[in-house]
């Protein structure tokens, strides 16, 4: 019995992540609770290091590694590269108001860390195992990190129900997965692509399994109708946490649906169009409509990411080359958008204030002209209005759609945004003319303005010149696929 | 039918009455038992499926270890199922229209029609000296040594999760490091205080 030996340089940025967590594991535990500081530096440096190790294995066409469970293509190396700046800035954006509600913590790290690499395993997966390992991996951390707050009832109660719910999709995912491979003999995206290219006769049992997939994967995404948890979750959880599951996750989320569905199961792509096409048209809808209702600002943000994450299935839908890439660049936006708008609510909170209901942002032009500034950026971007990055980003997922020849669904998708640019515009109109209800200074440190500043001008320099990460996403996606 | 198949059947039906056992049972302890019964007869399935390993794992694992201290832990606490169980028959029209949807759709797909051994033919029974747990042991370490990290991982997030969710330190705790207590020095206790002497008033006058 011979193996060839495994080819780990591909890997060196995940097991470099694995090292650095047991050391600030251990660290934080030895001298944790005299040096504050110390998981918070290692973590940064642990991104920075994963960074450089990534760079350096840049790939330039897909590798399989590890017995064929790793791939290491353009699409991960890019995708990783995202999840360290976003999730920097998370660590960046959350440490003032982490250590004035007592949860500054080494858990915090350790947990945001371990997720990261949950989030690296699923991005650069090639295998219905490493996606699900992956995908447990981050979840289970998001759970614990929902939970941190243990005094905190509605936390708990958000972690509690962010579980049940994860459990389900979980479940329902491996049982379409099962399904599949009942089907194909195959665990591999790559040989279950080869497997079905010549048609298979067990046609029902595999949109059956595809059924179960697309279920667990929409309730990961928080799409309608499976977004019950998307609300609850996000108002629930302390901000910190809400900024980590309402940003980096969402990238590995697109890639875990991209790999299974344009990469494993690319040669159905008519049984699992009309599925998405339900999915995407019920989320744009849904979480326009409702977001109106909402006086809670995290709440809004939360229906705001169901429509959010609506667009980026219409990308996949499409499921064309053109499609992935502006999906990728959708999601891409989508996560500076979202840092920005709950960094934003972390700037000015305070201890014993939250700063996330809407009218707490009543007269921030009169408080600080430039944040509300930076906050007009994002809710222009967010609602797609040009010269921001979201703008750009929807029209790139319209033309896939329409390309495709689903005009409809496009003039859909602009007709029900138009409807959620009521409650962006709505807090630019709280911030720039009404006045201010609280006026005591905002206490934001130096280092988290300007990421802020740095977030918010991205976000108008991507929308006036978006072709280079245009022409990065597409490359990822051309090499990989 | 063989013997197999009888044994098969045999097994199912014990499973499938120790699973509704399990949650229609009105005492816990009783509930946990049946849970046993439910993973013994699923090991004997396993069992028939060449599974031997796997099968045996579940027995020393899951009945000999999970249960004992999930019965340990039923029996500490005290769980009122009256209480839990409020409301049972209000969602059961409901829950048990879904269930059986499901089951006549599953049904529908999963039947010898779509997977029955003439579409999916048997796969070759492996000889008498085919060990299983050889297989398993070869391809974890080698070929899936990833994934088998990947779980360990995942275990280890588990620990650090328990922990820091229900590690406490109590506020009104009197503990003291010993390492401190060895290492105090007389400067941290005792200060001395220098200070002037004056003379008792009224003594001088006495003694004149």
């Amino acid at each position: 019995m011979r193996h060839a030996i495994m080819q780990f340089a591909p890997v060196f940025p995940e097991i470099f992540v694995l090292a650095m967590v047991s050391l600030i594991l251990v660290v934080d535990a030895a001298v944790g609770h005299r040096q504050r500081h110390l998981a918070y530096g290692l973590s940064l440096l642990t991104l920075a290091g994963a960074a450089f190790l990534t760079l350096r294995g840049f790939a330039t066409a897909p590798g399989l590694t590890l017995g064929g469970l790793f791939v290491d293509d353009p699409l991960s190396d890019v995708l990783k590269l995202f999840l360290y700046l976003t999730v920097a800035a998370v660590m960046i954006y959350s440490r003032d108001y982490l250590r004035e509600r007592a949860l500054y913590k080494g858990e915090f790290f350790v947990l945001a860390l371990f997720a990261l690499l949950g989030m690296m395993v699923m991005v650069s997966a090639s295998h219905f195992l490493t996606l699900y390992l992956g995908l447990e991996l981050l979840s289970l951390s998001l759970y614990s990190m929902v939970a941190l707050h243990r005094d905190s009832s509605v936390a708990t109660e958000a972690a509690m129900k962010y579980f049940v719910l994860g459990a389900l999709a979980s479940g329902m995912l491996l049982y379409g997965m099962s399904m599949v491979y009942g089907v194909t003999g195959s665990l591999g995206l790559a040989d279950m692509a080869a497997a079905l290219q010549d048609g298979t006769d067990l046609h029902i049992p595999l949109v059956f399994g595809i059924v179960f997939i697309v279920a667990g994967l929409a309730f990961k995404l928080g799409v309608v109708p499976f977004h019950m948890w998307v609300p609850d979750v996000y108002e629930g959880a302390p901000t910190a946490m809400t900024l980590f599951i309402g940003s980096a996750p969402k990238i590995a989320a697109f890639a875990f649906a991209v790999r299974i569905l344009g990469q494993g199961l690319e040669p159905q792509v008519g049984d699992w169009r009309d599925m998405l096409v339900i999915l995407a048209v019920l989320s744009v809808a849904l979480g326009n409509v409702a977001a109106i209702a909402q006086s809670n600002l995290k709440r809004m943000f939360a229906y705001s990411t169901i429509s959010h994450m609506g667009f980026v299935l219409l990308g996949i839908l499409a499921g064309s080359q053109s499609g992935y890439g502006s999906a990728m660049f959708y999601v891409l936006a989508y996560a500076l958008m979202s840092l920005g708008g709950f960094g934003m609510i972390l700037l000015l909170s305070r201890a014993g204030f939250e700063a996330d209901q809407l009218d707490d942002f009543k007269g921030l032009n009169r408080r600080s002209p430039w944040l509300a500034f930076l906050m007009l950026l994002l809710m222009f971007s967010m609602a797609g209005i040009p010269p921001t990055v979201g703008f750009y980003a929807k029209l790139a997922v319209l033309q896939a759609v329409v390309g495709i020849g689903y005009a409809w669904l496009a003039v859909a998708a602009v007709l029900l945004s138009l409807i959620g640019a009521f409650y962006y515009l709505r807090i630019v109109k709280l911030m720039y003319f009404d006045a201010p209800v609280d006026t005591s200074p905002i206490a934001a440190s130096a280092d988290a303005r300007v990421v802020m500043s740095v977030n918010g001008l991205a976000i108008l320099a991507l929308g006036i010149v978006p072709q280079p990460l245009m022409a990065i996403c597409i490359h990822a996606i051309g090499a990989s696929f | 039918m063989t013997y197999t198949t009888a044994i098969f059947y045999f097994f199912a039906a014990i499973l499938v009455f120790a699973g509704l056992r399990v949650i229609t049972a009105r005492n816990p302890v009783h509930a946990a038992l049946y849970l046993v019964l439910a993973f013994f007869t699923a090991a004997g399935l396993w069992m028939l499926l060449e599974a031997e390993f796997l099968a045996i794992t579940l027995v020393l694992v899951y009945v000999g270890a999970v249960m004992v201290l999930f019965l340990f832990v039923v029996m500490m606490l005290d769980i009122n199922l009256e209480k839990l169980r409020q409301g049972f028959w209000d969602y059961l029209p409901v829950a048990g229209f879904i269930a059986a949807l499901l089951m006549i759709e599953m049904a529908l797909i999963l039947g010898s029609r779509h997977f029955g051994l003439d579409v999916i033919g048997a796969p070759p029974p492996h000889p008498a000296d085919y060990s299983n747990t050889k297989e398993l042991g070869r391809v974890l370490y080698t070929e899936y040594v990833y994934a088998f990290e990947l779980a360990a991982v995942i275990l280890l997030v588990a620990i650090v999760a328990a922990i820091a969710l229900t590690l406490r330190r109590r506020k009104d705790s009197k503990y003291i490091d010993p390492a401190q207590q060895v290492r105090v020095k007389r400067g941290d206790r005792l200060r001395i205080v220098k200070m002037q002497s004056t003379p008792k008033a009224g003594r001088g006058e006495s003694g004149e």
